[in-house]
């Protein structure tokens, strides 16, 4: 567990909303239209409210827009808090691709390739998250193949054992790998549905994969 | 669009939206009247719809045929993705989907919109059909083939190309001699949906008040025999009395046309229907909580549209394009 000294010295740079220039702000804002309007996105909030305490929405990942659409289908003031954290190979290829996750949804890239110990994903989603922002983690590690959600990696169980405070929201996205499969750059404009669930934290003296277990279960029952 | 006829339509159907609203709102008010409060509830939510509708469809017949047209096409569009949302579709059909989507649906409506009834009669059920198996075909996946492809295409032909019908009405020369020009055609474009949804309402009503026999149990278990003949009816001595409003009808015409239309709506729901029924689903969207989609909407027009478009093809007995 963390001490709150440990906490002011995780404050990272001040980099998202007023840190921001009025361009990428207003970029963040029609391209959050634009995913919605694309994706169809109906919002569900279920036995669950928006809120701007720090918070870490975890999601089943079934398409490259799931980071984008999660983030999009927050109200903005909770958007300008919300960082989600994606894949380093994916999102620093190319230029648009690396300017829209640096600059407009402020993401924290995780090098899958580059895991070290002492630098954990983990630890370092802590430190940029600091005591303000909330994160989005997709805990399957990748995008599942066959649509059923796979096994959650253990990082969740860290992120929740370091910070007891962080509010575990559980996210279902259902439909969204038919408007961008795998292998696919263009999207068909499918209706999708994102379901965000009632929050869980880690209980006293619960294992590790009971836990993601349970974690994992929060997620499927949002399917209905 | 100044003329006696157009304006007549405009004040009736406000002044009988205007009452219908004042029933609705006195009968909410007043819940000891021995009415189904669920009943009241869906005649004022429906009501609310009628008044967003005909301010919509007001807005776009004061911009003009363009307008309309692209109305026209935002519906389809939508109702397509409801279609496909509920279709199950594997990701063979994917770049397939993307064409249909992005190419064939809005080039349709161009050709709808520049009036070349000869290339868009046969763009989409054919050109579309060929371009739709031959695309899924090189995608590789062969499974369930005919199934997946007929899927695409039935929801093309009932969401996009039966429904441009409906704008396509504007196109028709209908009075070429007289100066009333275009206003003719909204007013028949108006008449027709107008009829459509009167057809809805009455085979609801006759379905509660009658209902005895259903015509499919399995499909939909509110739509009787009743319902459709009392639907068809009242239909038809609706149209009877407005067939001032529809400039190339004759009284009989006008009376036939609205039978057709009605009978045609009560098919398109109950085709509808059974495509919810076999996914499992009551409503085909969630644009607004509680209201079911775009889809279910527009079903009865999607069916009377292309009908309703060659009738008066035939009454007039011009040429289209």
């Amino acid at each position: 567990m963390l001490s709150p000294a440990d906490i002011t010295e995780m404050q990272p740079p001040m980099r998202s909303g007023s840190g921001r220039s009025a361009f990428c702000r207003a970029a963040g804002l029609s391209l959050a239209a634009l995913a919605r309007l694309l994706s169809g996105a109906s919002v569900r909030w279920i036995a669950s409210q928006p809120d701007t305490c720090q918070r870490v929405y975890f999601a089943n990942h079934t398409s490259h827009l799931d980071a984008l659409v999660v983030w999009a289908s927050l109200p903005q003031t909770i958007r300008e808090v919300t960082r989600p954290v994606a894949a380093k190979d994916y999102w620093s290829r190319g230029l648009i691709r690396r300017w829209l996750a640096e600059e407009v949804f402020d993401a924290i890239l995780i090098d899958r390739t580059d895991i070290k110990v002492h630098q954990s994903p983990v630890d370092m989603m802590l430190r940029e998250a600091g005591t303000s922002h909330s994160l989005i983690v997709f805990p399957e590690g990748g995008r599942s193949v066959s649509g059923e959600v796979a096994e959650f990696k253990s990082g969740l169980y860290y992120l929740a054992k370091k910070r007891p405070d962080i509010e575990l929201i559980p996210v279902h996205i259902d439909n969204l790998n038919r408007v961008l499969p795998r292998g696919e750059f263009l999207p068909v404009p499918l209706l999708s549905c994102i379901s965000f669930g009632p929050p869980l934290w880690l209980e006293r003296g619960e294992a590790k994969l009971d836990f993601l277990a349970r974690a994992r279960r929060a997620v499927l029952s949002l399917k209905e | 669009m100044n003329d006696n006829r157009t304006i007549a339509l405009v004040a009736g159907v406000l002044a009988l939206l205007t009452a219908a609203t004042v029933v609705g709102q006195f009968l909410k008010r007043h819940p000891d009247r021995g009415l189904d409060p669920a009943a009241v509830r869906t005649f004022n939510n429906r009501l609310r719809g009628w008044w967003i509708l005909c301010t919509v469809l007001a807005a776009a017949f004061w911009l003009g045929t363009t307008a309309t047209v692209v109305l026209f096409g935002l519906v389809s569009f939508w109702a397509l993705r409801e279609f496909i949302t509920l279709t199950p579709t594997r990701k063979g059909d994917h770049r397939a989907l993307f064409w249909v989507f992005f190419l064939f649906t809005p080039l349709h409506y161009v050709l709808v919109g520049v009036n070349r009834y000869d290339v868009f009669s046969v763009f989409l059920p054919v050109y579309a059909t060929l371009f739709v198996l031959a695309r899924v075909a090189f995608a590789g996946d062969y499974k369930r083939f005919l199934e997946r492809t007929a899927k695409i295409q039935a929801g093309l032909v009932v969401c996009v190309y039966c429904l441009s019908f409906a704008p396509a009405l504007l196109q028709i020369p209908i009075d070429a001699t007289s100066t009333a020009g275009r206003s003719g055609n909204f007013r028949l474009l108006f008449f027709l949906i107008l009829l459509v949804q009167f057809a809805d309402c009455m085979q609801y009503v006759w379905s509660r008040m009658l209902g005895q026999h259903l015509v499919a149990p399995a499909v939909s278990s509110n739509r009787t025999w009743e319902g459709l003949l009392g639907s068809a009816t009242s239909t038809a001595l609706l149209a009877a009395a407005l067939w001032w409003a529809a400039p190339p009808f004759q009284l009989w015409q006008a009376t036939i046309a609205g039978l057709v239309v009605a009978l045609m709506g009560f098919a398109g729901g109950m085709t509808m229907s059974a495509i919810k029924r076999d996914r499992g689903v009551k409503d085909y969207g969630t644009l607004v909580v509680g209201h079911g989609g775009v889809l279910d909407r527009i079903d009865s027009m999607c069916f009377a549209a292309p009908v309703f478009y060659h009738i008066t093809l035939l009454v007039t007995g011009v040429q289209p394009g």
